[in-house]
C-alpha cells in the first residue's frame, strides 16, 4: 500500500461535532439523504456511475462493469472516502428472467461511518464476468469464490477462482441460479451414484497435488490423467 | 511474520516455586526470531532433512477442527509451509431454501447456521426483514431483543472458551463455561421453549413474551456469572502454559485484519476499534453504557483477552437492559405482519381479511433491498435481502463472519508449528454450520 497505515477507529475521520451514531427509525422506503460518497463518485467517474438509488436509507450506486476495480480502489485509497472494509460481496438473480443478474459489493468506511452498496448489472446475454476486487481487499478471496460457485459469475483477476462450497467435480451447475431446481438437476439415484463413484483421491486440487511428493502417492491411473492435462478428479 | 515482543507477568505458572512456596514469576518475552522464547520459533531443519516436505490432512473428521473443516497442510518438519483450507462439507443450501420460504418461515433456518448463537441470529435476521417491511419493533421487544442477543453472545463465547481450553489442553474451564451456558439455556428454554433452536422472533415482534419470574431468574444469572469469569481469568490469564501456548500465534496487524475483512473479536484483537453496536447501532445500543475491548497484537492471546472482556461487557448490557425493560406489547400493532387476535378474526370483517391474507399469502414487503448487519459473537453478521414484492425473498444472503474470518487462516498459520494450527484455528471461533450454510 502506498500510504502509511493510520489506525482505524470508528468515526475517527468525522469532525468532532458530528452527531453520534444512533439507531435508525422510521426509515423511508425510497429517498432520504444519500451517502455523500455517491456524489463524489459521480464527480470523479462521471459516466461510469449509471444510477444512484436510496432504498430503505441505504445508498446503492450502480456502476459500469469494466470499471469496478478502479472505482473500488479509489474508494479504498482516497482519504476523503476510506472504504477500508469490504463487508460482503454477492450476486442476485431475479425471478423475472428479463432482469439482469446483479453483483453486489457492500463497503464500509469505518473512519467516516458510512455504508455503500455498489452494484453491477449484467444484462442477459452479456458474459457473466466482472473484475475481481481481490487486489484491493484480500477478504474478497473466498467471497468471490463463493459467488462464482453459486452463480457462475467469473471474477477476472482472482488468483484462484475455483468452487468452494460445492466440490470441484460438481457437475450440476450453479445452485443459486433461478433455473436450478431446489432439489438439484440430477435425480437422487444419479446423485447417489456419482457420490459412490467419486474417487476420494481426486478431492485434491492441482495445487495440492503439486505439493512435494504427494504426486507419487497417487494411483498410477490418476497420475497419467493428470499428466495428460486433466484438471482434477473424475 | 511480524515480530511480537511483549511481557506478561505469569502468576499461575508451573515453572517452579521459590523457597517460600510462592510461584516464580517468569516474564515471558516473546520474539519470533527466537531471541527470548516462550513459543519456540520454528526450528531450522538439519541440512540433510531439508527439502522433504510432507502433506497431511487435518480433518474433516478431527475434533479440533470444530466441525468438518479440512486443512491440507504442507509441513517442513513440524512447521507449516502452506495451508489450503477446504470447506463445504455441511453445505445445505440455506440461501436457496430461503427463496422458497416466507420471511417468518426463514427464522428456523437462522437457528441452524450459527447454532451457538441461534437466538442472536433470529434477531439479526428479523431486523433485516423488518427493515424490508418498514417496521420498527415496540420498545419492549427492542429491549427483549437486546437481552436475547447478549445472552447468546455470552453462550457462544462460553462455548468458544471451553472448547479452546480443551484444544490447548486445559480441561477445568470447559466445565465451568458449560455450567454457565446451561443456565443460559435454561433461561431460553423457559422463554421460548427450546434451548438451541429457538426461532424466537417474528416479523414485527417476538414469538413469545418472557414468562412471569423470568427476569428474576436472569437477575440471578447476572449476579452470579461475573464470579465464573473471574475464576476463568484467574485460571488462564497469567497461567504460564496458557500464555506460552497463545502469545504470538497467528498474529494479524490491524491493517491486514481490516484488509482480510476480519470482524468481531478477531478484528478488535488486532487493534481496530470497530464494533457494529457502536459504529452502526441498532436496537438502541447507543444508549447502553458499555466498552469495546481492543487488543494490540492480534494474536491468540489477545483474542482470548478480548472475548473474556466481552463477557463482562455483555453482562453490563444485560443489567442495564433488565433495569429498563418497559411494559407493553411485544408485537407491533400492524395487521399486515401480525395476526389479529382470534376473537377479532371471527367477529370483525377487517380482521378476518387480515387473518386470511396473512395465512394464505404471507406478509409481503414492498419491492426493495436491505443489508442489516449486527454484531454477532463471531463478528459482523449481515443479512442481505432482496424483495420483488412477493411474500418470499428473491435473494436471502447471509454474510457469515466466521467464513470471512476463516479465509485468513492460511495467512495466520503459515510459519507456525502444527500444534499451533489447532490453537489458531480455535481462536477464530468458527462454526461450520455458518461457514457452509
Amino acid at each position: 500500500m502506498s500510504t502509511p497505515f493510520t489506525p482505524v477507529v470508528g468515526g475517527s475521520a468525522l469532525p468532532s461535532d458530528a452527531p453520534a451514531p444512533a439507531t435508525e427509525r422510521n426509515v423511508p422506503h425510497r429517498g432520504g439523504p444519500a451517502n455523500p460518497s455517491a456524489e463524489a463518485l459521480r464527480a470523479k467517474f462521471g459516466a461510469a456511475v449509471l444510477r444512484v438509488d436510496v432504498v430503505w436509507g441505504e445508498t446503492t450506486v450502480i456502476i459500469e462493469r469494466t470499471r469496478v476495480q478502479e472505482i473500488v480502489r479509489w474508494l479504498h485509497d482516497d482519504p476523503s472516502q476510506r472504504y477500508e472494509y469490504l463487508s460482503d460481496l454477492t450476486g442476485v438473480e431475479f425471478r423475472d428472467a428479463e432482469q439482469p443478474i446483479e453483483v453486489v459489493w457492500h463497503l464500509r468506511s469505518i473512519a467516516f461511518r458510512r455504508f455503500l452498496r455498489l452494484k453491477v448489472q449484467l444484462q442477459r446475454g452479456q458474459p457473466l464476468e466482472v473484475p475481481s476486487v481481490w487486489p484491493v481487499y484480500k477478504g474478497a478471496d473466498w467471497l468471490e469464490r463463493e459467488c462464482y460457485d453459486m452463480f457462475g459469475i467469473r471474477f477476472a483477476g482472482h488468483p484462484d477462482l475455483r468452487r468452494i462450497l460445492m466440490w470441484e467435480q460438481y457437475k450440476e451447475g450453479f445452485p443459486l441460479r433461478k433455473d436450478f431446481p431446489l432439489r438439484g438437476r440430477f435425480s437422487r439415484a444419479e446423485q447417489l451414484r456419482q457420490a459412490l463413484a467419486a474417487n476420494p483421491e481426486a478431492r485434491y486440487s492441482m495445487e495440492e497435488l503439486s505439493i512435494a511428493d504427494a504426486f507419487e502417492d497417487l494411483p498410477q491411473e490418476m497420475r497419467n490423467r493428470l499428466r495428460s492435462g486433466e484438471k482434477t478428479g473424475e | 511474520m511480524a515480530t511480537i515482543k511483549r511481557t506478561v507477568e505469569v502468576e499461575l505458572s508451573t515453572t517452579g516455586m521459590d523457597a517460600q512456596g510462592r510461584p516464580v514469576r517468569t516474564p515471558l518475552a516473546v520474539a519470533e526470531d527466537g531471541s527470548t522464547v516462550a513459543v519456540a520459533a520454528p526450528p531450522s531443519m538439519e541440512p540433510e532433512l531439508e527439502g522433504e516436505h510432507m502433506l497431511i490432512n487435518l480433518g474433516p473428521q478431527h475434533p479440533a477442527t470444530h466441525g468438518v473443516l479440512r486443512l491440507v497442510l504442507e509441513l517442513d518438519g513440524e512447521t507449516v509451509v502452506r495451508c489450503i483450507p477446504h470447506i463445504g462439507y455441511l453445505h445445505c443450501g440455506f440461501e436457496k431454501i430461503g427463496e422458497y420460504r416466507q420471511y417468518n418461515q426463514i427464522v428456523p433456518w437462522t437457528d441452524r447456521e450459527d447454532y451457538l448463537n441461534s437466538i442472536g441470529n433470529n434477531v439479526s435476521f428479523i431486523l433485516g426483514a423488518e427493515r424490508l417491511f418498514g417496521i420498527d419493533c415496540t420498545p419492549r421487544a427492542t429491549v427483549l431483543r437486546v437481552i436475547a442477543m447478549e445472552l447468546s453472545r455470552i453462550a457462544s463465547h462460553l462455548v468458544w472458551l471451553g472448547t479452546t481450553c480443551i484444544d490447548i489442553g486445559a480441561f477445568t474451564p470447559f466445565l465451568w463455561a458449560f455450567q454457565e451456558r446451561e443456565n443460559i439455556y435454561a433461561l431460553l428454554e423457559r422463554w421460548v421453549g427450546a434451548r438451541l433452536t429457538t426461532s424466537a422472533t417474528r416479523v414485527g415482534g417476538m414469538a413469545a413474551d418472557v414468562p412471569a419470574g423470568w427476569t428474576e431468574q436472569l437477575q440471578t444469572f447476572i449476579t452470579l456469572f461475573p464470579k465464573t469469569i473471574d475464576e476463568v481469568e484467574r485460571m488462564l490469564t497469567k497461567n504460564g502454559i496458557w500464555v506460552g501456548r497463545t502469545i504470538g500465534l497467528g498474529a494479524m496487524t490491524a491493517e491486514e485484519a481490516l484488509n482480510y475483512g476480519l470482524s468481531g473479536p478477531m478484528l478488535r484483537a488486532s487493534g481496530v476499534a470497530y464494533d457494529v453496536r457502536k459504529d452502526f447501532p441498532y436496537l438502541d445500543y447507543e444508549t447502553y453504557d458499555f466498552d469495546v475491548p481492543v487488543g494490540s497484537n492480534g494474536d491468540v492471546y489477545d483474542r482470548y483477552l478480548v472475548r473474556v472482556e466481552e463477557l463482562r461487557q455483555s453482562t453490563r448490557i444485560l443489567e442495564q437492559a433488565l433495569r429498563r425493560l418497559p411494559d407493553g406489547p411485544v408485537n407491533v400493532d400492524d395487521h399486515r405482519v401480525i395476526l389479529p387476535p382470534k376473537s377479532k378474526a371471527t367477529s370483525e370483517m377487517e380482521s378476518m381479511i387480515h387473518h386470511f391474507k396473512q395465512v394464505m399469502e404471507g406478509p409481503r414487503p414492498p419491492i426493495g433491498e436491505s443489508y442489516v448487519a449486527t454484531e454477532s459473537p463471531k463478528g459482523e453478521k449481515g443479512y442481505y435481502m432482496v424483495s420483488d414484492g412477493t411474500a418470499k425473498p428473491v435473494r436471502w444472503r447471509i454474510r457469515p463472519p466466521s467464513y470471512v474470518n476463516l479465509s485468513a487462516i492460511p495467512k495466520m498459520v503459515e510459519g507456525h508449528l502444527l500444534s499451533d494450527v489447532i490453537a489458531i484455528n480455535a481462536s477464530i471461533d468458527i462454526v461450520m454450520g455458518e461457514i457452509d450454510r
